[in-house]
């Protein structure tokens, strides 16, 4: 009989949402369990082991030293997986990159500020290869779940490739633009069940751009609304700041 | 006694964010006790510099995953204050309502998966879910109650959508409050079961007692979550407004995060702070918890902690319930949010599961934020930490090198350390 496939957890900068959710899965991961032996979670457990097969990673890299942290955890795995858009895309920490790094130390440290080892913010992918990505902020639970069963049976997970807006109208939601709000939707990767516009809000574009944005779609819909890029130039940049797009 | 012995502990386990210990005690004598902080900081107070008033809520409701749901509440108190808005007695209401479930979730998480390993003598929960099996699944139920309420009221277990300047972008139905106060009621009968197991077992908690100072918000009306003037076990009332001249923030040279004073040399935030200052208006059912521990004020065992969190529990559940009939019984209406951006500088406070919560935005007339400051539970009670270190440390450094590690690491864990939100708002 195949062992269980060893699986790990670790953290960069982020605010621990994404792992949360794992843990969040309750009865479910109590089930998992069955299948694979968790050997590193330091947020849930004190056991630790560098002797892994696959490999979660939140947070993005945001100073030098995490660099060498990371390349250690590529080197023990085969498979390393993004968890979440600060993993996966660099996400909300990326608002940082378009302040002067020594401005934003000083707003917030104060004259000690140059003892903080900080840098452009980034995604993953920026310093190892990244075998799977799970956007979101915070990821949706069933698309851990999903991913981790397809690995499990040796398939390749594949994430929705079309904007949320596909999501969204087929769950019959009012658009965000009737109600007057900007909404990301139309650039933005599905797969979270439109779950702003669900909840009385627009998309905020966290879960990444699909992989070609049709960026005049979002034209046309700004102009039908009468609204120009500012807002949504402003609003792209809150998860989308590492992308190219945005610079 | 002629031995060294180091304790050198690099990014502790089951706590949130990054942590170290280092102690070093030679020849009988400690030479060396210390609690790093080393997390990366995330500049929170910058990133929303520039951003509208309904991003920031937002935004910094990511500086911290598990309490994500005090921040965005505290962060839209500010707002509306420095706005001029008032929301309707049904938003407070919900809101209150919404706080119970992230302290609940937190609370249990903390005891149930965090704490209970070190009574029980095991590795880590998943352990456990082998050896205590029913203990286990009760811990699970009232985490999946409280995240259950978090998604119904909130829209999301973590960063809510639904809280929005002004009031919700989206209500739950009547009906959906209805099952849920029915659960409630079950979660009740649950944590007595809980309280069983961790009782059984209390006798694990060092005793330890150093006095110090607890600072938490109060309110003439209720036991203060939501709302409240500042108070303290050494006496006196301030205003939200006055919030730094009570948290005092300074810079250590062994941490990325700031530490706190105010009347002492450190003060502690969180469940036994709360307990200690506003213990008269907890619940009936959380003071019966509170008496099967013996718990009264003030108790200045950090590592008791833990069982006012149990306490709060109960009292979150409890006074769920009122609250859902409350709102029931008010008369509830799917109202709008409606705001006019305006200019102005506020502050707000809410207690968050570890601790009283405070954050400051200052707005343009266009509704653009152009300063900002966030004081975290964690960061007031880092100087505690340390100071305990300095008191525990000598009273046991004669103790088997194992156990000083595991009894310092269970001080640390009592705190419910959030290091991940410690380092990300600080300003001088
Ligand atoms: S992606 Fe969002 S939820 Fe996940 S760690 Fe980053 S900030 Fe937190
Ligand atoms: S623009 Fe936004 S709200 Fe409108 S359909 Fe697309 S995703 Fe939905
Ligand atoms: S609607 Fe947009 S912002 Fe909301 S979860 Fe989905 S991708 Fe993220």
């Amino acid at each position: 009989m195949m062992s269980k496939p060893r699986v790990a957890f670790f953290d960069f900068t982020g605010c621990e949402g994404c792992q949360l959710q794992v843990v969040n899965l309750e009865a479910d991961l109590l089930g998992i369990l069955d299948h694979i032996d968790i050997v590193s979670f330091r947020e849930a457990m004190k056991e630790h082991s560098d002797n892994y097969d696959i490999a979660f990673v939140e947070g993005s890299i945001t100073r030098r030293s995490d660099e060498s942290r990371l390349k250690a955890i590529r080197k023990n795995t085969s498979t390393l997986i993004a968890l979440g858009s600060c993993a996966a895309i660099g996400g909300i920490n990326c608002l940082k990159n378009f302040f002067e790094l020594d401005y934003v130390r000083e707003t917030v440290y104060g004259e000690k500020a140059t003892s903080y080892e900080t840098y452009a913010a980034r995604p993953l992918k920026a310093v190892v290869p990244v075998d799977y990505e799970i956007p979101g902020c915070p990821i949706s639970r069933n698309e851990f779940i999903y991913v981790l069963k397809s690995l499990l049976l040796g398939k390749k997970p594949e994430i929705p490739n079309y904007p949320v807006c596909v999501e969204c109208k087929l769950a019959g939601n009012v658009c965000a633009f009737e109600r007057g709000m900007p909404c990301l939707g139309p650039i933005t990767r599905a797969g979270c069940g439109a779950a702003c516009i669900r909840e009385g809000g627009a998309c905020w574009g966290c879960r990444g751009l699909v992989d070609e944005p049709n960026t005049d779609s979002q034209r046309e819909i700004l102009a039908k609304y009468g609204l120009d890029l500012t807002d949504i130039f402003r609003k792209f940049r809150l998860y989308n700041g590492y992308s190219e797009v945005a610079k | 006694m002629n031995e060294t012995k180091t304790i050198k502990i690099d990014h502790l386990t089951r706590v949130e964010g990054h942590g170290n210990i280092d102690i070093t005690i030679k020849d009988g004598q400690v030479q060396n006790c210390q609690w790093h902080v080393v997390e990366a900081p995330r500049f929170f107070e910058a990133m929303v510099r520039g951003r509208k008033w309904y991003e920031t809520a937002h935004i910094t409701s990511r500086i911290c995953g598990i309490c994500s749901i005090g921040h965005t509440l505290t962060s839209l108190k500010a707002t509306e204050k420095a706005m001029g808005v008032v929301v309707s007695e049904q938003t407070r209401n919900m809101r209150k309502l919404l706080l119970h479930a992230e302290n609940i979730q937190s609370h249990i998480l903390h005891v149930g998966y965090l704490v209970l390993p070190d009574l029980l003598g095991a590795p880590s929960v998943i352990a456990l879910s082998g050896s205590h099996r029913n203990e286990v699944m009760v811990v699970v139920r009232i985490h999946q109650l409280s995240n259950e309420m978090s998604d119904l009221i909130g829209g999301r277990t973590t960063h809510p959508q639904r809280p929005v300047v002004g009031g919700f972008a989206k209500w739950p139905t009547p009906v959906e409050l209805k099952n849920l106060r029915k659960k409630l009621a079950d979660g009740l009968a649950d944590l007595d079961a809980l309280v069983e197991l961790v009782r059984a077992n209390a006798d694990r908690l060092p005793d330890f007692h150093r006095e110090t100072e607890f600072i938490a918000l109060s309110h003439p009306d209720e036991y203060a979550f939501y709302d409240g003037d500042i108070a303290s076990t050494d006496g006196g009332k301030w205003p939200v407004e006055d919030y730094t001249r009570v948290s005092n923030e300074y810079m250590v040279p062994q941490s990325t995060a700031k530490f706190s004073k105010h009347n002492r040399d450190a003060y502690m935030v969180g469940a036994l702070a709360r307990l200690n200052n506003n213990y008269e208006q907890l619940s009936p059912k959380a003071k019966s918890v509170a008496g099967a521990f013996n718990l009264k004020p003030i108790t200045c065992n950090p590592f008791m902690n833990s069982i006012a969190q149990i306490v709060e529990i109960a009292h979150n559940l409890e006074d769920s319930i009122g609250l859902i009939d409350k709102i029931l019984f008010d008369g509830f209406i799917e109202e709008q949010a409606r705001v006019t951006p305006k200019a102005g500088k506020a502050a707000a406070s809410i207690e968050v599961p570890r601790g009283i919560l405070f954050h400051e935005y200052e707005y343009d007339e266009a509704g653009v934020c152009t300063f900002a400051n966030c004081v975290i539970p964690t960061n007031q009670n880092h100087g505690n930490i340390q100071k305990d270190f300095e008191g525990l440390v000598p009273q046991i450094k004669d103790w088997a090198r194992e156990e000083i590690e595991l009894t310092m690491e269970m001080l640390v864990r009592a705190y419910d350390p959030c290091i991940s939100c410690s380092t990300h708002c600080i300003f001088i």
